[in-house]
């Protein structure tokens, strides 16, 4: 009976939706914010990528509230799993013995591939302003490697999380502090300072590269915690 | 809608349809850790509409490089907001699973239909009365075998 | 090019059904990570690289990483033998 009624629910929507789509303007975008964007932010941002100048020079407040909402993410897991193992006293002591270390395989494949994930990742920080990328999708490569070091071989890595915790505040407080210096300087909250630079050439666009370089940290820094919350968590199955 | 045929219908069509099927299983399917793939295919739908909406035919992607001062570029405001709302994204889905997680542990269970039974019996006898329908009843039972055969 | 777009439309469309129909919960996780990388093409062919590239390293890589743990955690990680899968068997 749930199935039928569900069904009977998406067809209208499916039919509500297409309605709505055959009154698109297809193939040429309605909205005019983006072509002024495009128009000025060679010359008001200097960054070469117009995505990243939106990201953090027109609508950086946004992404500071998007970093709050990952970290508002990240407690809450937190929070969760740890409350559920502090009930199982036994699980800290057995810990050791739960885990082994992956096959051959995959931990000589981590052991060449982790120097070069880094690399990578840092490039793509750092590039964010002039090619694709940028602080989310490194500082993604960042926390990945860094936490498939420890879920391939739990029992000789380990990271402090005091050390993540600190990096994580770090990165957060240096982008809120970039963004209040530009209003002592009489400009608007978290707009570019230091002047643009040679166009497209690595030190350009003002603090973006910096800016972008705490949302690398801090998103790295998020979710390696994350992903070693959900995978040390003791859960009885 | 002139043709359909057209990359944006395909595309479009591409997106609605995944958006549909994503909460499509988010209403019929009975186990937890399903609809948690059915949010992840809904929300990465949704996100395909909302990068279609800046596209535009024979446009080049919102970046200056040497040579294409005059070209048309794509929207980037979308695209903008689209980047940062996959990241958020895959904060949510480690906030269902953690919460996956304790129900698990709680109940023991994932099917929806022995969670919601057993919460019923948790409030009933904690408010003190006796719960809604009794447990050992035949018709229940029968009716969970006969959608399992669906 | 449009049919390069209609190849990949159609497979992102039928991994996406896969995901709800597969009876075993390893493959529906591997198809959700097949429906972000068509999903990865996709924004490439639409001129959104930097979207294509945060799909590619979170909706494949990282999300996969999240749903394996869970996997693991929750007790799907098994394959299912032959009978089995022959009988329609379901985990839920």
């Amino acid at each position: 009976m749930t199935k039928y009624s569900a069904l009977l629910f998406i067809s209208g929507l499916v039919f509500l939706l297409m309605v709505i789509t055959g009154l698109l303007p297809m193939g040429h975008t309605p909205m005019l914010v983006g072509n002024a964007i495009l128009e000025g932010a060679k010359d008001q941002v200097g960054a070469a990528n117009v995505v990243t100048s939106v990201v953090l020079g027109y609508r950086g407040l946004d992404t500071l509230g998007e970093l709050s909402i990952l970290f508002a993410a990240a407690s809450v897991v937190g929070l969760v799993l740890t409350k559920s193992s502090f009930n199982k006293h036994a699980s800290n002591n057995d810990d050791k013995h739960d885990h082994h270390d992956s096959g051959f395989v995959a931990v000589n494949a981590i052991d060449l591939i982790f120097p070069l994930l880094l690399v990578v990742g840092m490039y793509i920080i750092t590039h964010g302003h002039l090619t694709p990328g940028g602080g989310f999708q490194g500082g993604v490569v960042l926390a990945v490697a860094f936490s498939m070091l420890v879920i391939v071989r739990p029992r000789r890595v380990s990271i402090n999380h005091g050390m993540v915790s600190i990096i994580e505040s770090f990165a957060g407080v240096s982008f809120i502090v970039i963004g209040v210096v530009a209003l002592f300087k009489g400009q608007s909250f978290l707009q570019p300072l230091l002047g643009h630079g040679e166009f497209a050439s690595l030190w350009s666009a003002g603090t973006l590269p910096l800016l972008y370089l705490a949302v690398g940290l801090k998103v790295g820094a998020e979710l390696a915690g994350l992903l070693l919350a959900l995978n040390t968590d003791e859960v009885a199955s | 809608m002139n043709s359909f045929f057209t990359i944006e219908g395909i595309l479009y069509f591409g997106a609605i349809s995944l958006s549909i099927i994503g909460l499509f299983g988010l209403l019929v399917s009975k186990n937890l850790f399903r609809m948690l793939l059915s949010l992840v295919l809904f929300e990465a739908g949704a996100n395909l509409v909302l990068v279609l909406s800046g596209f535009i035919r024979n446009g080049i992607a919102p970046i200056f490089l040497d040579g294409n001062s005059g070209a048309v570029m794509n929207d980037p405001v979308p695209q903008a907001l689209v980047l940062t709302a996959i990241v958020i994204g895959v904060g949510v889905q480690a906030l269902a699973l953690s919460l996956i997680f304790r129900v698990k542990k709680h109940y023991g269970s994932m099917d929806m239909r022995t969670i919601r039974s057993k919460l019923e019996r948790e409030i009933a006898t904690q408010a003190g009365v006796t719960p809604p329908g009794s447990n050992e009843a035949p018709a229940p039972v029968k009716l969970v075998k006969g959608e399992a055969h669906e | 090019m449009i049919w390069v777009v209609a190849v990949v439309v159609f497979i992102m469309l039928a991994a996406a059904l896969a995901v709800l129909f597969l009876p075993n919960m390893i493959a529906a996780v591997v198809a959700s990570a097949v429906v972000s990388l068509s999903l990865t093409v996709i924004f490439a062919i639409v001129k959104a690289p930097d979207v294509a590239m945060t799909e590619a390293a979170i909706g494949a890589g990282l999300s996969s990483l999240i749903l394996a743990i869970g996997l693991k955690r929750l007790g799907y990680w098994k394959t299912d033998s032959i009978d089995k899968v022959k009988a329609g068997e379901r985990h839920d």
